[in-house]
């Protein structure tokens, strides 16, 4: 029988040690969490008032300005950047799921997996060369193609993992129907997906909200408001970096609240898309 | 090419648009791979492979050399791993079988906000508060326990190796996390009812019946991680010290790749002071490459071939 | 259904958001990029020249080289640097390339020594020293021999220089290879350096935070940071033999006792300069800017706004711990920027 015994009862103990030590990894992995967003409310939840949101950015040593610039600058790359990361990389990461041992699929892989290796800053010379030298200045279209390009190997990668592990027989069930392949792929396989591709797009688009050095060759930053993208425009990361590493403590205090906004768009981002997500039919 | 089993337009369209879709990606690496050799190209003729064996990096003299960077690269990176894999295995077993429901989806997106936290923040982070409590709490009893091994000998700085390690570790394992807990929870949940039934507790469930299942989706959360690792440069030049030197102990300041090229990148004029960082970064794609597929191969071989499951 | 809606909204977005930017008209821009050191002071001409002559001037630092090389590749209207532009550089960059002076800063040393106060005293020899790690203990009798009041520890002296490339070590390892010979020979100068000792903390605020949390350690950093981060520095001995504390006005005298040193292009690091006053570690920052200007409503811009810099411009240094420049200096400078042309004919 299976139940009463030593064996069982060590068992059950080695059950209940595992449960624990992951659920206290959590709490470890938490921690950093935690220290770095007191830090930063801290040092810059002072700074955070109607101001922060509306104003440009002032001078230094003076109390006023903002990053309103640098806020809406943030989201119109992060718009570029998926618009451009996440269609190549979903479609990418099906056609590896749908041909896994193909010699051509085994390269893609491999070279997804390097470029994801690649410093930012490498991205941002990549993209400052074709798009920025041939047309003599910066532009936000610039720096959301060098963060689009970063985004395409993470949303591949789990994009692959994820559709692989559908199972199967609701795709044959599909085909069975008579429904055509690009049509079962598109409306049954993806959505049914759509969790976990968000989940990778979010991470990704989290890691290249953050991201400072593709930025500094092609958006370039602007103190001043700009709707056009063939010119500079401001982003989060560029004015924290710039605010950060100067000598005033004023400005340092901007940089820890706009790295908060930062955080904070991204949370708000994550919550946004898994909410439409969410809405989606699924055969869960 | 790639059309298996299409037989109407919008098959056939779509197959291609896949096909498709990969290949830019091709061209894309392949565009970068290019572009840096075309302008590390002094340096290459300069230097050719001793490049990668010499130790010096000196900007006024044109002596240049990877090997201490590389070091430091691997190192850093492997640390990170080292920590962040298991941690984060544990975090992604919590969240997909361990935590009840209403836990999961603001702990899950918790542990995917540290990666929304921008680099030059950790970096930041890493100077004020993260060096001194490595210098004050962590060395000492580090020292006290192990400092007959080579690799925890020296003076007690704070910043280096093992700091740029940990710093790496904490901004890697959200990826590690995020995709291993959406592999795991894709397990169907009769391959854990076949094992709870058999009598499996919930730990053995796990390790037997979708672990194993999801192996190819967490070697996939592990190379993404290991990459970003590789690739970090500003939260780790701010905490590694910044000296190219190759040195056992871990306490030690280092050098990566990627700190070299971002620290050194904008004020390089000459032209083979540029060539050398474009060099050391084409050393960097190499490097990934060898990296990469070393890990396939050691994959291949314990695992027997990624594992590929399905019904 | 659902979906469909959602793509036609994404797409009448993109449409307005396209028609705004063509149809914003756009005020006359001005855009720079280069060096860290005076971005704080730009910042302010910025928004200052905004709001009297609504010229937007945009810039964003990028670090001196990356500003070097903005400008030869003619993607911005103006560079600027903390170093000068080598010979090959300017022949890069075609036609006449002017350095401008806007402020200058001085670049201080810093130390945190238990127990140990401001105001240290540093001989040059000792500097060179203690960076090329020949003196290696805080108690070293060659420091305790300028500081008989200070009561100097044991501990081994740890050296923090800059990781990054950057004017600021231009400058510093220019004046120690003016006043070391073995420095000269062994390291040389340049914005990155073969350190024979010591860490690499990134950028002034690396550097500054390195020191500051690290005991006995001894760095360089510009003036304003060690004066903002409240760290404690040192003094140094000047070639008329003065001790000098660094601060706004010595190198201001700086300046003056260098001025006759200075070329007509204002290519020089002005260290270890004469004056009995003058702190001897101290550089200009400059605009570069081309001679003759391609389009000719951009540069009466950029030249009327780099007048207002020199002159109305300057009173806006002090504050945020920038030394301006001597009235001297700017009438030769009145001089270099009346010279500027574009298609021939004078701009001011």
């Amino acid at each position: 029988m299976i139940s009463a015994g030593r064996a069982y009862r060590r068992r059950k103990i080695t059950n209940a040690i595992m449960s624990a030590a992951a659920a206290l990894c959590t709490l470890v992995v938490l921690l950093p969490l935690f220290v770095i967003l007191l830090f930063l409310i801290r040092q810059g939840a002072g700074s955070l008032n109607r101001e922060f949101f509306t104003h440009l950015p002032g001078a230094a040593g003076e109390p006023g300005g903002g990053m309103a610039n640098a806020i809406v600058g943030s989201l119109v790359l992060i718009g570029l950047a998926a618009s451009i990361g996440v269609p190549i990389g979903v479609l990418g990461g099906v056609f590896l799921s749908e041909y896994p041992s193909s010699r051509f699929g085994h390269v893609v892989r491999l070279m997804a997996d390097v470029m994801n290796g690649m410093p930012s800053i490498v991205m941002g010379l990549f993209a400052y060369t074709v798009l920025v030298l041939p047309l003599r200045h910066f532009s936000a279209l610039a720096g959301g193609v060098a963060l689009g390009v970063m985004l395409i190997p993470t949303v591949m990668r789990t994009t692959e993992e994820i559709v692989r592990l559908i199972p199967q027989s609701i795709r044959e069930a599909s085909l069975a129907l008579g429904i055509p392949q690009w049509r079962t792929m598109a409306r049954i396989v993806l959505p049914t997906a759509a969790a976990g591709i968000v989940t990778g797009v979010m991470v990704g688009l989290a890691r290249i909200a953050g991201e400072t050095a593709p930025l500094l060759f092609t958006a370039f930053g602007n103190r001043f408001w700009n709707w056009d993208l063939l010119q500079p425009i401001a982003a989060l990361p560029l004015q924290v970096f710039a605010y950060a590493i100067a000598p005033f403590d004023d400005w340092h205090r901007q940089a820890w609240a706009g790295a908060l906004v930062l955080v904070a768009m991204v949370l708000l981002i994550n919550i946004a898309a898994r909410y439409f997500t969410a809405r989606q039919v699924r055969l869960r | 090419m790639f059309t298996r089993g299409a037989t109407r337009n919008g098959d056939v369209v779509f197959q291609r648009l896949l096909a498709g879709a990969a290949a830019l990606v091709l061209l894309i690496i392949g565009a970068m791979a290019i572009a840096l050799t075309v302008a590390a190209w002094p340096a290459i003729e300069k230097f050719g492979l001793r490049f990668i064996v010499t130790s010096s990096w000196n900007p006024v003299s044109g002596r240049f050399g990877a090997l201490p960077f590389v070091y430091g690269t691997l190192v850093s990176s492997a640390i990170a791993l080292f920590l962040a894999v298991p941690l984060g295995l544990s975090v992604a077993v919590f969240l997909a079988e361990l935590a009840p429901g209403w836990l999961r989806v603001p702990v899950g997106f918790l542990v995917e906000l540290l990666a929304a936290i921008p680099s030059v923040v950790y970096g930041l982070w890493g100077i004020f508060v993260l060096i001194p409590w490595v210098r004050v709490s962590v060395t000492p009893p580090l020292q006290a326990a192990l400092g007959f091994l080579p690799f925890f000998q020296g003076p007690p700085l704070g910043l280096g190796m093992l700091t740029a390690g940990l710093i790496l570790a904490i901004m890697v394992v959200p990826f590690i996390v995020a995709v291993s807990t959406e592999v795991m929870r894709a397990v169907p949940q009769a391959q854990r009812e076949a094992a709870l039934s058999l009598g499996a507790t919930q730990w053995e469930t796990t390790r037997t019946a979708v672990m194993p299942y999801a192996r190819s989706g967490i070697m996939g959360a592990i190379f993404l991680a290991l990459a970003r690792a590789l690739g970090e440069t500003m939260a780790v030049t701010m905490v590694i010290g910044n000296v190219p030197q190759i040195k056992a102990s871990l306490l030690a300041p280092a050098y990566t790749i990627s700190a070299v090229i971002a620290n050194e990148f904008a004020e390089a004029t000459e032209n083979l002071y540029l060539a050398a960082l474009m060099l050391i970064g084409l050393v960097l794609f190499v490097v990934t490459l060898a990296v990469n597929i070393g890990a396939r191969l050691l994959v291949s071989r314990v695992a027997g071939g990624p594992a590929l499951m399905r019904e | 259904m659902r979906r469909r809606s959602g793509w036609t909204l994404a797409l009448a977005a993109g449409a307005v958001l396209a028609l705004v930017a063509v149809v914003t008209a756009q005020s006359m821009n001005l855009t720079g990029a280069g060096a860290t050191f005076p971005f704080p002071l730009y910042s302010k001409w910025s928004q200052v020249y905004d709001a009297e002559r609504g010229v937007r001037v945009n810039y964003q630092s990028i670090g001196s080289g990356g500003g070097i090389r903005q400008f030869i590749s003619k993607t911005v209207d103006f560079g600027a640097s903390d170093g000068p532009m080598t010979d090959d550089q300017i022949r890069e960059a075609g036609g006449r390339v002017l350095h401008v002076p806007m402020v200058a800063g001085a670049v201080v040393a810093v130390y945190n020594v238990p127990g140990v106060g401001p105001g240290l005293n540093f001989t040059p020899d000792v500097l060179s020293d203690i960076f090329l790690g020949k003196i290696t203990k805080w108690d070293d009798p060659r420091i305790a021999k300028d500081n008989s009041a200070v009561k100097l520890p044991g501990a081994s002296i740890v050296v923090v220089h800059r990781s990054d490339g950057s004017g600021t070590t231009a400058i510093w390892v220019n004046y120690l290879s003016k006043v070391s010979s073995e420095w000269k020979t062994k390291v040389g100068e340049g914005t990155s350096v073969e350190w024979p000792t010591g860490l690499g903390g990134r950028g002034n605020e690396g550097v500054a935070g390195l020191v500051k949390q690290t005991p006995n350690t001894l760095g360089y950093v510009e003036l304003a940071y060690a004066l903002t981060n409240q760290m404690a520095f040192g003094n140094v001995r000047n070639r008329a033999g003065q001790f000098i504390r660094p601060s706004l006005s010595t190198t201001t005298k700086a300046m003056e006792g260098a001025l006759k040193a200075i070329p007509e292009d204002y290519r020089i690091f002005f260290t270890d300069p004469d004056g009995r006053e003058a702190y001897p570690v101290a550089g200009f920052t400059w605009i570069l800017i081309y001679g003759d200007q391609r389009d000719a409503a951009k540069g009466k811009a950029l030249m009327e706004f780099l007048w207002w810099a020199t002159h109305d411009g300057q009173k806006y240094g002090p504050p945020l711990l920038y030394a301006s420049l001597p009235k001297s200096l700017v009438q030769r400078i009145e001089t270099t920027l009346r010279s500027v042309t574009t298609q021939g004919k004078a701009i001011l």
